[in-house]
């Protein structure tokens, strides 16, 4: 008896101290990047890599100034058109259409996610760049448009669904209409959970390079209007950790800092908009 | 005779859940539907109300009548404001206790000011006295039993003819029901009033007619005293003796 209570007693420890350990290592991942990205971009971090373009090839200094705005303009397009078609397809998955439709619609949606982003940027590639025989920044924003619609459409519906039916029959019986109800009960209910699920798909595709090769391409240069290719930070960081400079790849430490920042800042903004406002306790 | 209900049968998919019922429901009277559960009585008041029609695969054949007129003929939307709902569970909507009760108002395109119709409403619950100095509080931080009111003053507030309750009592506790109980009685003078319940006093003390149903048929319809004292059937008897149910 006494030789089983020590055998059990070791097993639960031991047990125990593996649960930590793997806990540790899941959390300490993120701090040993942000280390890693402080120490080795966080020197090349001025005012003049905010506001600066990329300098020549040989001469040290310069910024990226282009390509923090790129970034911004490819993902504004990006959640324009990824957000709404995700957005509203959830809406009729969660609260129009039979089980089969939902059912192949999840399970495209599903497979969508899925799909590597490298063929999602040929994808982009074939149907918005070749046809006007140049890169753009539209055909950037579209490919990750494209890569936000699955992200948007499951986790806003399963947010939506999360409503307590209870919810629309109140709404129905004083006389709302469906889109009424909608409009003015479920989606108010549900809209923490639904800007969580956006804020997820913005921050997933931020760091999307591969879609990008094809379709933005890049540009050393200020990309003027939406017509022309243009620089990204992920694109900017992949040339320049690849190239034979010194001075560059402290610059793509930079940038990456820079775009783990820009997410961070985000999540942080959206967690403050969400503690506001009246929450549907949990049953 | 505010609302009449004859021949009314009722399928789930294939499932018959209300088999030949007709009832009246009187003017400004409390009539109680009572009976063991799934004998078909929540399924009867949601009929009131088209509610069932939010169900896939329901389907209602008969007539039911809202003064003089048939109900399934009008448009969904005017006709549940006419009819109000109370739900057996609480459920506010997530939204302050005065846009609570605006909102029925708003939806609709009201004219009349809200302050005055939100105080009004509240004040038909009972509730006005424990929440005028934090109307704009989540209606979460009520308890249970206010919540329900607040949810009666939702229904009110658009001034339906009938109101409707699914076993509005049912998640409460005695004290909260014993309030809801005493508005019920005050509310017939402002509007016709349904309750379903499965707690025989509660229909005893709050109804001026009692409907008995058993398995999808109404068995009994009479008023309320004559009912609890002198059934005419003996199912009636043997129910609200408690020997079934």
């Amino acid at each position: 008896m006494n030789a089983r209570l020590r055998w059990r007693k070791f097993v639960s420890g031991f047990m125990l101290t593996m649960t930590g350990v793997c806990a540790l290592i899941s959390v300490s991942v993120l701090f040993f990047i942000l280390g890693y990205l402080v120490y080795h971009g966080g020197t090349s971090i001025s005012w003049n890599f905010f506001t600066k373009l990329p300098s020549p090839v040989g001469e040290t200094g310069g910024g990226m100034a282009n390509a923090i705005v790129g970034s911004g303009k490819l993902l504004l397009l990006a959640t324009l058109f990824g957000v709404p078609i995700g957005f509203f397809g959830a809406i009729y998955l969660a609260e129009f259409s039979g089980s089969t439709t939902a059912f192949i619609v999840r399970y495209a949606a599903d497979l969508l996610n899925g799909v590597p982003s490298i063929v999602i940027g040929i994808f982009a590639y074939a149907l918005a760049v070749l046809p006007f025989k140049h890169f753009s920044t539209l055909a950037g924003g579209f490919a990750l448009g494209l890569m936000m619609i699955p992200i948007t459409l499951r986790s806003t519906e399963e947010f939506l669904r999360g409503v307590p039916n209870s919810l629309r029959e109140a709404a129905m019986a004083l006389g709302a209409s469906k889109s009424k109800t909608i409009a003015t009960v479920i989606v108010p209910a549900a809209y923490r959970g639904i800007l969580t699920a956006i804020l997820l798909a913005f921050a997933r595709v931020a760091g999307e390079t591969a879609p990008l090769l094809f379709t933005a391409f890049g540009n050393r240069f200020w990309s003027n209007g939406w017509n022309q290719p243009t620089a990204s930070l992920p694109a900017m960081i992949y040339n320049y950790a690849i190239s034979p400079y010194d001075d560059w790849h402290r610059q793509a430490w930079a940038a990456g800092l820079v775009l783990l920042g820009l997410i961070l800042i985000i999540n942080i903004v959206a967690r403050a908009i969400l503690s506001r406002g009246i929450a549907v306790p949990r049953a | 005779m505010r609302m009449t209900i004859s021949k009314v049968n009722f399928f789930y998919g294939a499932k018959q859940t209300l088999f030949d019922v007709s009832l009246g429901i009187a003017t400004n009277k409390v009539t109680a539907l009572i009976g063991p559960s799934g004998c078909g009585k929540s399924t009867l008041l949601r009929t009131l109300n088209r509610m069932h029609e939010t169900v896939r695969g329901a389907r209602l054949e008969g007539e039911i009548l809202l003064d003089g007129q048939n109900i399934l003929a009008q448009d969904v939307t005017a006709h549940r404001r006419r009819v109000g709902m109370v739900f057996q569970r609480p459920n506010p909507f997530p939204k302050s206790i005065f846009d609570n009760i605006a909102y029925g108002l708003k939806i609709n395109g009201t004219k009349t000011p809200l302050a005055e119709a939100v105080e009004k409403s509240l004040r038909h619950a009972a509730l006005w006295d424990e929440v005028k100095d934090h109307l704009h509080k989540s209606a979460y931080e009520l308890s249970g039993g206010q919540q329900q009111r607040l949810c009666i003053a939702r229904a009110l507030a658009v001034e339906p003819e009938v109101l409707l309750l699914d076993e509005p009592c049912s998640a409460l506790d005695p004290i909260s029901t014993a309030k809801i109980e005493e508005l019920l009685v005050q509310l017939k003078d402002l509007c016709t009033i349904a309750i379903v319940t499965h707690n025989m006093q509660q229909a005893a003390r709050t109804s001026d007619f009692t409907a008995f149903l058993l398995t999808g048929q109404l068995i009994e319809f009479s008023p309320t005293p004559q009912l609890f004292t002198t059934p005419g059937d003996p199912r009636t008897e043997a129910y609200i003796t408690g020997r079934f149910g």
